[in-house]
């Protein structure tokens, strides 16, 4: 996989499904769950999304604020596979 | 866990709140989302006659501060004695309220009380709070004539069987929860799986295991889970499940949307899923849980788009009142709103309860179009406009009072989206950008929900009625026209 096209599919993902608004201006280290930009509920659909797009299984228990609260976590954990 | 274990852990629960000096009649309020203890805590206070209320605990989201205060106020609205908790919360709970604040570990401790005590038909048995943001919610006082009548009642109109098994991941701060998913399988004696909602909404698939190891036959569900779970259960947490067991899926709490079921549907057709089993209910907490039910095994019936509720239960009568609001009349109805008579006169009309909703009776059954009040059900969750406005009002940048949220019906996530359109004079992108970070960051922090829309306006832009009040429906007719 590589980092910079993943990162940048997950930016794109997250800002049009998950906030709805295509155009917003994701940083690598804004938090997205604190921050209110999405509920606890993309976390789920993250999950599949990561699944149907890189066949990376993320475990239920990993599905946490604490670890996928930002992008770099994210991607950092799709990268790890 | 066995009835007999049930019993003795109850038992001790009650020992400690006896031992803590509580009694007939004391309010305790408990507030976390999953474990047993506040299972216990509860019974154990029904036990000792005290009048417990279940309450949402902090989570990572909230903002603590605000959590606390809010717990402050209505610790004392409600003159509550005691607050229970989980041990990582307790202490700071201690320092923000009012009446003395203990770890749900304690209640495990010591020997089990005996007695029971004795109480009256009419005595208060707990409340509910479950609409509303926490500090203002009202709290909904039950008697236990209205919630044994109820119970009696709906277990007439699910028709429940020996067999019958509750499989619920409902919160039981939430009357659907509370009442449905806890207190009628235990009272009607039937074996009960509790999921927590915390674990669920990251993980929905979770449910149809719990379903498919226990052979579940009842679970209720608000709308947006129909959604939910279409979407987003994993795929491989359909190998080896099977829904074929369930006689009802109950869709209760938000308005009940035809394309949410027909998504549930499709998802899991291939592993027991059937139209026979959407069920639907109409329910408030104000008459204990519920209104009307569809019978079971009936596929859904439909009427001009709208998807039938059911029938009235036994003991409740439902009419259409003026300007087609619907109103009841029922043996299981609030004692009253605990310690604000100001709002029981207001709630009745001629002896009939006013809901607000709107509906229409067609051959008996009930069907919801829409609420007369701007009331905005975002996830289950009851949230009134002019709460989430003062939030929005107190974020620097905003004019104050010139802000208005509302609700915008979702068709794929099944529920009500928040729309919060603010006047600002802010000039440029980036502060702008910071505003309406401030807006989200406060949504979530003080009410635990996400801004779905946050939209800026110049001042002049949110429309007026000739009063000088800001006009939600005609804004968000606006909002939604400019969208286009």
């Amino acid at each position: 996989m590589d980092p910079a096209a993943v990162r940048e599919t997950l930016r794109a993902f997250i800002a049009k499904t998950l906030i709805r608004d295509a155009a917003y201006p994701l940083g690598d280290a804004e938090p997205i769950i604190t921050a209110g930009l999405i509920d606890s509920f993309s976390l789920a659909e993250l999950a599949v999304f990561v699944e149907r797009q890189w066949g990376v299984d993320i475990p239920d228990p990993e599905l946490t604020v604490e670890r996928m609260n930002t992008l770099d976590q994210i991607v950092a954990r799709v990268l790890a596979g | 866990m066995s009835r007999a274990g049930f019993r003795e852990r109850v038992g001790r629960a009650a020992g400690a709140l006896a031992r803590l000096g509580l009694g007939r009649g004391d309010v305790i309020v408990i507030a976390q989302a999953d474990g047993l203890e506040g299972v216990f805590a509860f019974w154990g206070a029904l036990q000792l006659g005290a009048v417990p209320s279940m309450l949402p605990p902090l989570t990572e989201k909230l903002d603590p501060a605000t959590y606390r205060a809010s717990m402050d106020l209505l610790v004392r609205h409600s003159q509550a004695q005691l607050l229970l908790t989980t041990t990582d919360q307790a202490p700071e709970l201690a320092r923000a309220v009012s009446c003395p604040v203990h770890s749900l570990d304690v209640l495990a401790d010591g020997p089990a009380h005996e007695g029971r005590a004795d109480p009256g038909p009419d005595d208060v048995a707990f409340l509910q709070h479950s609409s509303g943001t926490t500090g203002l919610q009202k709290g909904v006082a039950l008697s236990h004539r209205a919630v044994l009548n109820q119970l009696a009642s709906y277990a007439d109109a699910l028709a429940l069987e020996d067999r019958d098994v509750v499989v619920s991941w409902l919160p039981l701060y939430h009357d659907m929860g509370l009442i449905a998913g806890f207190l009628m399988p235990l009272v009607q004696g039937l074996p009960l799986v509790l999921l927590s909602p915390f674990d669920w909404v990251r993980s929905p698939g979770l449910l149809l295991r719990a379903i498919t190891s226990h052979a579940g036959t009842l679970c209720w569900l608000p709308n947006f889970a129909y959604s939910h779970m279409a979407r987003r259960v994993r795929e491989r947490d359909l190998e080896g499940a099977s829904l074929a067991s369930v006689r009802a899926f109950v869709n209760c709490s938000e308005p009940v949307r035809a394309a949410s079921q027909q998504a549930f549907l499709e998802r899991f057709g291939t592993i027991g899923a059937r139209p026979e089993q959407l069920a639907a209910c109409y329910a408030m907490a104000e008459n204990v849980f519920a209104v009307t039910q569809t019978p079971p095994g009936r596929p859904p019936r439909l009427h001009d788009g709208h998807v039938s509720c059911g029938v009235p239960i036994p003991g409740v009568e439902v009419k259409i009142g003026p300007g087609g609001e619907i109103q009841l009349r029922s043996d299981c109805m609030l004692s009253g709103y605990h310690r604000r008579p100001e709002l029981d006169a207001a709630a009745f009309d001629d002896g009939w309860y006013r809901t607000g909703d709107l509906g229409f009776l067609a051959d008996g059954e009930l069907y919801v179009i829409g609420r007369q009040k701007d009331l905005i059900i975002n996830g289950g969750k009851n949230l009134h406009p002019h709460d989430l406005e003062a939030v929005v009002n107190g974020v620097p940048g905003v004019h104050p009072g010139r802000a208005v949220v509302f609700g915008v019906a979702d068709e794929a996530e099944g529920t009500e989206l928040i729309a919060v359109v603010a006047e600002t004079d802010a000039a440029g992108d980036e502060a702008s950008r910071a505003i309406v970070a401030a807006v989200r960051q406060a949504f979530v922090g003080q009410v635990g929900v996400a801004a779905s829309y946050v939209h800026l306006v110049p001042p002049g832009w949110l429309v007026k009625t000739s009063s000088g009040k800001i006009a939600r429906d005609a804004n968000r007719r606006k909002w939604l026209a400019e969208r286009e």
